[in-house]
C-alpha cells in the first residue's frame, strides 16, 4: 500500500544571525502508512518539531524548505497557497500539541473550541456542527460531554484539557494524526490514561499516526516502527520493538541507557543511575563536518570526522546512519 | 554514639485555602495532617499527582508557606519562630529549585551575575570576589566559566537548571528541595543532572528532598520516596521496596502508570 504520508530529502534551515543558516531538518525521509503509529525520537532542538510544522505548512518566516517533497495522499504539499493547505490543515492532516492549556482559548467554553474546527471544514449548521462536537467529547471518553461543552478551559484537569485537544484534532475525522508530545505535560498517572486514550482511539478509527516524543515508554506501547533523530537528521529507524530491544546507533543505545528504570530491592543508587551521554547536543549552525554525534560516540572511528556517514540497511527493515555499519 | 536529630521533624501540619464564599468555592485542605522526618545527609521523595499537596508541603518546609495548624522543626527550631538574622540563616541553609529554570532566572542577567546575586544579597565579599566564585560556581555543574556573560535564553534547558543549582549552592546550602526540578528535560539531560547532584553531595554532604509526579524518576533519584495522596503520606519506603510490595492502592496506580519499555525480542503492543 502507498504511504499516506510520504517525506523525501527534506532539508529545513532557519535563517541566523550569526554568519551560516541553522540547519534544523537535513535529508530527511520518511513513510507514514495509512492506519499506522510512527513513532520519532529525539530530544529537545532536534529538529522534531520544525519536522511537523514543515508537514502543516505553519513554518514561521525565519525558516525555508531548502530541499525535498512532503507528499499526502501523493499530493505535494510543499507550494501550496494558504487556501488549499487550509482544506488539508484540521481536515485532513490534524494535530496535537503538547500543551493544552496554550492550545485552547481560555476565554471560550470547550464546546465551541471544538464545534469550530468542523464548522471551518464543513457547510452544516450550528446546531450539527454542535452535536458533531458534544459526539466528539463522548468518543475521547468524558462521561458527561454536555458539562465539558459548557465548561471553560481552567474548570478542567490538564488530563481533562489535553482530552479536549484530541477532540479538536478528530472532529473532522482527517486520516493522518501528527502529535507533538503529547503526553508531556502531564502527570505520570494521566499520562497512562492519555496514552490508553490515544492507541484505543488510532485502533477504532484507523488513524494514522505520527508520534513525537522523548518519552520512549510512550512510543514503545503506541508505535509500531520508530524513527530516531538526531541533529536534524534520521540516524535509525526500525520496527519499535527492535530498535528498543537491540539499537544499533550509539546515540540510540544511549539514550535507552540514560533512561530512568524500576529499581531491584535493596539495590544501592550508584548502580540505579544511569550513564548519561556525555556532552550536549550540537549547535545546528556549526555543525560537523562529519558525523554530527561524533564527539559525544564512544564507538568513534576515525572515518566519522570526514564526511556525515550514509545511510545503510544493515538488516530487513531496519535504517542507520553510523559509520559502524559501512556508512 | 547518640542518634543526631533530624534536619527536618514535622508534626500534624495541615495547610488549607479558603475559598471565596461569596462564589461557594469550597475550602480545599491541601495537608491533612503531615508526620515526616527528614534525616540529614539523605535522599527522599515526595511522589504524588497534581493536587496531592507534595508542593505545598515541600512550600511550609521552606518556610515560603505558613501552616495552617501543626508544627515544622528544623534542627529543633520551630519554624514559625523564626525571625531577623536567624531567619535568614535558614533561609541559606534550605535552597528550593522549581521546575521551570526558564521562569526562575531573570532573563536580564548574566550568568554569572544570576549565581552572585545571592552572595552580594548577603554581603558576602567585594564584587571581584563574588566573581570568582561565580565562575567557580559555574564550573563546578559543569558550564564553562567563559560562558559567564551569557544571558538564560541563551542556555539550553539542561544548562538553565544547572545554573539554578550553581545559584542555589553559592550560600552554601545543607537542603536542596528539588520542586519538579527534572520536569521538561530530556532524558539523557535528567541522567546528566542526577549525576551532577550526586557528584555534589559527595563533595559537599548535601541532602536533598525531591518533589515529583514521576515515580520512575524519583526512584533513580532518591533512596526513600513518601507517597503522597490527597494531602496525606499514604506510604513511605525504600524505593525497592516501594516498586516490588507496595502496599497502598495509590502506590500501585503510580506504577502501573510507568510506561515500561518491551523486553528485547518482544512484539509491540498494539
Amino acid at each position: 500500500m502507498p504511504a499516506l504520508l510520504e517525506v523525501r530529502d527534506l532539508a529545513v534551515h532557519y535563517a541566523d544571525g550569526h554568519g551560516g543558516p541553522v540547519v534544523a531538518v537535513d535529508e530527511l525521509s520518511l513513510d507514514v502508512p495509512p492506519g499506522e503509529v510512527v513513532g520519532l525520537l529525539g530530544e529537545s532542538g532536534c529538529g522534531k518539531s520544525t519536522l511537523l510544522l514543515a508537514i502543516l505548512g505553519l513554518l514561521p518566516r525565519s525558516a525555508r524548505v531548502v530541499n525535498g517533497s512532503i507528499r499526502f495522499r501523493g499530493r505535494e504539499l510543499l507550494g501550496l497557497g494558504e487556501p488549499e493547505l487550509r482544506g488539508v490543515r484540521g481536515a485532513e492532516v490534524s494535530i496535537i500539541f503538547q500543551d493544552p492549556a496554550l492550545a485552547l482559548n481560555p476565554v471560550r467554553r470547550i464546546g465551541s473550541q471544538v464545534a469550530e474546527v468542523v464548522q471551518a471544514h464543513r457547510r452544516w449548521s450550528g446546531r450539527r456542527c454542535r452535536d458533531e462536537a458534544l459526539s466528539m467529547l463522548a468518543e475521547v471518553g468524558f462521561p458527561d460531554p454536555v458539562r465539558i461543552h459548557d465548561s471553560y478551559p481552567h474548570e478542567l484537569s490538564g488530563g481533562q484539557r489535553q482530552r479536549v485537544v484530541i477532540a479538536q484534532a478528530l472532529a473532522c475525522r482527517p486520516a493522518l494524526v501528527l502529535a507533538d508530545e503529547p503526553t508531556a505535560s502531564l502527570d505520570s498517572t494521566t499520562q497512562a490514561e492519555v496514552r490508553g486514550l490515544l492507541g484505543a482511539l488510532q485502533r477504532r478509527l484507523g488513524l494514522a499516526m505520527l508520534v513525537v516524543s522523548h518519552d520512549l515508554g510512550a512510543l514503545a506501547t503506541l508505535a509500531r516502527r520508530v524513527l530516531v533523530m538526531y541533529a536534524g537528521r534520521l540516524v535509525e529507524a526500525g520496527d519499535s520493538a527492535r530498535v528498543f530491544g537491540d539499537p544499533l546507533h550509539p546515540y540510540s543505545r544511549g539514550l535507552l541507557q540514560a533512561l530512568p528504570r524500576a529499581p531491584e530491592p535493596g539495590s544501592s543508587r550508584e548502580r540505579r543511575v544511569p550513564s548519561p551521554i556525555p556532552g550536549s547536543s550540537p549547535d545546528l549552525a556549526r555543525l560537523p563536518a562529519g558525523c554530527a554525534f561524533e564527539p559525544r560516540c564512544a564507538d568513534r572511528l576515525p572515518a566519522c570526522v570526514d564526511r556525515p556517514p550514509r545511510e545503510t540497511r544493515p538488516a530487513d527493515g531496519r535504517q542507520v546512519r553510523c559509520f559502524k555499519y559501512g556508512g | 554514639m547518640e542518634a543526631e536529630p533530624p534536619l527536618f521533624r514535622v508534626w500534624g501540619l495541615t495547610k488549607r485555602y479558603s475559598g471565596r464564599e461569596r462564589r461557594g468555592a469550597p475550602t480545599v485542605e491541601a495537608l491533612a495532617g503531615i508526620d515526616l522526618e527528614v534525616t540529614r545527609g539523605s535522599d527522599l521523595a515526595l511522589v504524588g499527582q497534581s493536587g496531592s499537596g507534595k508542593s505545598t508541603l515541600a512550600r511550609c518546609l521552606a518556610r515560603l508557606d505558613e501552616p495552617t495548624s501543626g508544627r515544622v522543626l528544623f534542627e529543633g527550631m520551630d519554624l514559625r519562630e523564626l525571625r531577623g538574622p536567624r531567619l535568614l540563616r535558614f533561609r541559606e541553609r534550605v535552597q528550593l529549585i522549581l521546575q521551570d529554570s526558564a521562569t526562575a532566572l531573570d532573563p536580564r542577567l548574566t550568568a554569572a551575575a544570576i549565581v552572585s546575586e545571592p552572595l552580594e544579597v548577603l554581603g558576602r565579599g567585594d564584587r571581584r570576589e563574588r566573581g570568582r566564585q561565580a565562575r567557580e560556581l559555574m564550573e563546578s555543574v559543569g558550564i564553562p566559566a567563559a560562558w559567564a556573560a551569557r544571558r538564560p535564553f541563551e542556555l539550553s534547558g539542561g544548562q538553565r537548571q544547572r545554573l539554578a543549582i550553581a545559584r542555589a549552592l553559592a550560600v552554601q546550602p545543607e537542603l536542596l528541595i528539588l520542586d519538579e526540578a527534572f520536569a521538561g528535560l530530556d532524558a539523557s539531560i535528567q541522567a546528566q543532572i542526577a549525576t551532577l547532584l550526586q557528584e555534589l553531595q559527595a563533595r559537599h554532604g548535601l541532602t536533598y528532598l525531591y518533589v515529583s509526579h514521576d515515580l520512575s524518576l524519583m526512584a533513580l533519584l532518591a533512596d526513600e520516596v513518601a507517597i503522597m495522596f490527597e494531602g496525606r503520606i499514604v506510604e513511605r519506603g525504600d524505593v525497592g521496596r516501594i516498586f516490588t510490595e507496595p502496599r497502598h492502592p495509590h502506590t500501585r496506580a503510580l506504577i502501573a502508570a510507568v510506561a515500561s519499555l518491551p523486553a528485547p525480542s518482544a512484539p509491540p503492543a498494539s
